[in-house]
């Protein structure tokens, strides 16, 4: 049985945040999941995934955020517990269906999870999702903590049947990847079958019926704005002159520094858990008492200008700082010396506490960057489409995904990138307005994620570049999700559907279609030559299953490579490829049997033919 | 109870996330209160995978520059790295076996000299203790329990508040079954290393 299944209420288990999330949602009865994934958000789903294989939770892995949102709307309309989970910059994919959802609402809870990612540690940027409660007008909760961010999932469920509407619940990464000890709650029965009852007049958006329903939104916003004022989320702590207005893993940071500096009995802190609609009465009355309010809160100042705004209007004039170069940055994530250095400074307090040692003596460290892995795909692919390209002036727009590391030295292909699937669409308008080779690459998840649309674009509009589809049979970044052109029955799997790329690329009206087995070097490079001769749009799809991903279903035949004494030292192995089992013995190159997986990448583009398989003993 | 801090840092592949698991359940089978974490997200493909562990009573789940009060690396360069977590009165152990990174194993870059890596990490911080964890770890029966060996040198140092019985229960319940004996053995020999320094 599956460890979020575990029926002892009250037993304690270590758990990550997103272990967390998952068995909150588990509590709460959730019948109905759907996702994209994305780091820092992925374990939530990966558990349901799991959970739906051995009960009768629905789970799917959607092709987009959007999609995901609109087929949980609908089992929500239908009166069934639904979680929708994204990481932050899936959100902006799914914007189009939240806003007007909003106004729409719902029958059974719908919990939308936001999983934002302060500092990037695996994101193109580090926006703050906060604004996305006011901007849709929908409640949002914030969880501090592990066993925090367990009970408020389960909460968010009741509050969306209670509201009639969505509720966002909005993490951190230090939440999503932090792990303690949780108490487990009951567990609720599933009720996985619903029924739609028609209400065009209700449920059809045009406009008419959102005039009426946007009055309803904010007839809600009212209702959770009095749930705000006396939630159990947003309390207060302590009794001093000091006011500390904090949410997020930031109450943590200003709980220990208020213990580290020693004024308990000097501060008091406002923690908001339930922070869209902000609650003005409870804010108005923690300034009561307070001789100036510090507003500690990571990214924006989304807080701290609301709660500025309250004073105003309670005719307040004392100091409330947040955002500036003396207290706190609106980049990246805080931490807790940071948070107890502004503390201390706001109000006055000396600290010393323990310092890093002075490093002016320590020697440069070699940097340890993400590589491709040794038998990458990606790296045979891009290699071939490189020397298919010599002498050519190329623009290599990129996507999201492991090959977006191929932007790296040596292999340098990748120049452009901004969001899922604008591979394509860049290419679009690159090759429009200059005169050089435009060639961009996408893999298979994120390609049916939002690279297709891009690319009709282009048969229609007639644009001229090719695009090569690295297709490795699964959503690799993430932690090897399925996506609609996985073999399902590779994970013993059954009741899916396949969709083939190339009869997708085909039926879309591209006219130069090639499939290449990038390990075959030769024979992939002339077919990358043709697709770049050809005027107008090309497509390569480059198949070969991902080494990790293929190593985990053990259809991995490993045979390594070893360099012989033909070897002459041209180094083509190490300064093209970039592979990870090479190394330098002394002058010599030489490869780990340990790391190599046999793709013969290199054996192909020794100029010596120095490299061969390894005899089997 | 008093807090303490701590810094695990690997190269993805070495079995960083599996040691803070064992902690854990072992600080929960010891009623310690812990908090954890990790940042992973490139670990398979060759980057550093960092985990904070904090015991006894705080909220943070991270540690900032110079408050570490122990730091256990599995890779000497790594641990060398991690130095600006220390401070004076902070407890290192490292393995001594280097995994140099890509760029040092096609000749772009320098790997510091082991003695160097070590006298930097004597003279900043309180105590260094340093041995080959692979080698230990082979004669243990599986070199890739790197890991609990020097889990074994740590709770040897008594910093932590856990009892070396609930570590080893902990070994026992978390770690493969066809492991368990392996990793036992590990464990003792990374504590009886740390014995010797």
């Amino acid at each position: 049985m599956h460890k979020l299944l575990t029926d002892s209420p009250g037993k304690k288990m270590l758990l990550l945040g997103n272990e967390a999330i998952a068995r909150g949602a588990i509590e709460a009865g959730v019948s109905f999941a759907t996702t994209y994934p994305g780091t820092p958000s992925s374990e939530i789903s990966l558990n349901l995934f799991q959970i739906s294989q051995e009960s009768d939770l629905y789970f799917e892995y959607s092709t987009n955020e959007k999609v995901a949102l609109e087929v949980a709307a609908a089992a929500a309309n239908s009166g069934v517990r639904t979680f929708c989970m994204m990481k932050h910059v899936g959100m902006n994919v799914a914007a189009d269906p939240l806003m007007t959802l909003a106004y729409v609402g719902v029958k059974g809870g719908l919990v939308i999870l936001t999983a934002d990612d302060p500092f990037m540690f695996s994101s193109q940027n580090e926006q703050d999702n906060r604004y996305y409660g006011k901007l849709s007008g929908l409640p949002m909760l914030e969880p501090s903590s592990v066993q925090e961010a367990q009970q408020m999932t389960a909460y968010a469920f009741d509050l969306s049947e209670q509201l009639e509407g969505p509720v966002i619940l909005r993490t951190t990464t230090r939440v999503n990847h932090s792990s303690a000890f949780v108490e487990l709650g009951q567990l609720k029965t599933r009720s996985p079958k619903g029924d739609f009852t028609k209400d065009p007049l209700n449920l059809v958006t045009v406009p008419a019926v959102s005039r009426k329903l946007h009055v309803r939104l904010l007839e809600k916003l009212d209702k959770a704005l009095e749930l705000a004022e006396t939630s159990s989320y947003n309390f207060i702590e302590g009794s001093g002159p000091w006011g500390i207005i904090c949410n997020g893993v930031s109450y943590n940071y200003v709980s220990d520094a208020i213990k580290d500096l020693g004024i308990e009995e000097k501060a008091r802190i406002l923690r908001i858990g339930f922070s869209n609609p902000a609650p003005p009465n409870l804010i108005k009355s923690f300034f009561d008492g307070c001789e100036k309010v510090l507003v500690a809160e990571e990214g924006e100042p989304v807080m701290e200008e609301t709660v500025k705004a309250f004073a105003q209007e309670a005719g307040l004039t004392l100091r409330i700082a947040g955002k500036g170069k003396k207290a706190f940055s609106r980049l990246y994530e805080f931490d807790p010396a940071t948070v107890r250095r502004v503390i201390a400074d706001f109000f006055g307090v000396s600290f010393a506490g323990t310092q890093p040692p002075d490093l002016s003596d320590v020697p440069e460290i070699p940097q340890r960057p993400p590589n491709l892995c040794a038998g990458c795909s990606h790296r045979a692919t891009f290699y071939a489409v490189k020397k298919a390209a010599e002498g050519m002036e190329t623009i290599y727009p990129t996507d999201i995904g492991c090959y977006t590391l191929g932007f790296l030295p040596p292999l340098a292909m990748g120049d452009f990138v901004i969001c899922m699937g604008s591979s394509v669409s860049t290419s679009c308008g690159f090759s429009k307005v200059t005169d050089k080779k435009v060639i961009s690459f996408i893999g298979d998840s994120t390609f049916f994620h939002s690279g297709l649309t891009g690319l009709i674009n282009a048969v229609y509009n007639n644009h001229n570049f090719t695009l090569v589809i690295l297709d490795n049979g699964t959503t690799a970044m993430t932690g090897h999700q399925p996506n609609p052109g996985v073999d399902m029955s590779n994970l013993k799997l059954s009741g899916y559907g396949h969709v083939s790329i190339e009869a997708v690329v085909r039926a879309i009206g591209v006219e130069h279609v090639n499939v290449i087995k990038p390990y075959k070097v030769k024979k992939s490079i002339e077919t990358v030559k043709s697709a770049l001769a050809y005027e107008g749009v090309s497509v390569i799809i480059s198949e070969e299953m991902c080494t990790l991903y293929a190593n985990s279903l053990k259809k991995l035949n490993v045979r390594a490579f070893t360099i012989t004494d033909k070897c002459k030292n041209h180094r083509d192995c190490i300064n093209e490829i970039g592979c990870p089992a090479f190394y330098l013995d002394g002058e010599n190159v030489s490869i780990n049997p340990n790391t190599c997986v046999g793709c013969a990448v290199c054996a192909q583009i020794c100029p010596e033919n120095a490299i061969i398989p390894v005899k089997k003993k | 109870m008093e807090t303490t801090r701590l810094i695990i840092v690997a190269v993805g592949g070495q079995g960083n996330l599996l040691a803070s698991k064992v902690l854990g359940e072992a600080a929960l089978l010891s009623s310690v209160p812990v908090r954890m974490s990790e940042i992973h997200g490139m670990a398979q493909r060759g980057g550093v995978v960092e985990s904070a562990i904090i015991f006894g009573d705080a909220e943070s789940t991270i540690i900032s520059d110079g408050e570490a009060d122990i730091l256990v690396g599995f890779e000497p360069s790594e641990t060398l790295r991690a130095l600006n977590k220390c401070n004076s009165e902070t407890t290192v152990i490292t393995s001594l076996a280097p995994l140099p990174p890509f760029t040092v194993a096609i000749g772009r870059g320098t790997y510091p000299e082991l003695e160097r890596i070590q006298t930097l990490l004597k003279e900043k911080t309180k105590q260094l203790i340093a041995f080959d964890a692979v080698e230990l770890a082979t004669k243990a029966g599986n070199m890739m329990s790197v890991n609990i060996v020097l889990l074994g040198a740590l709770i040897q140092t008594g910093i932590l508040p856990i009892p070396k019985e609930n570590l080893e229960k902990a070994i026992r319940t978390k770690t493969k079954a066809a492991f368990v004996e392996t990793n036992l053995k590990a464990f003792q020999s990374g504590f009886n290393a740390a014995v010797n320094g």
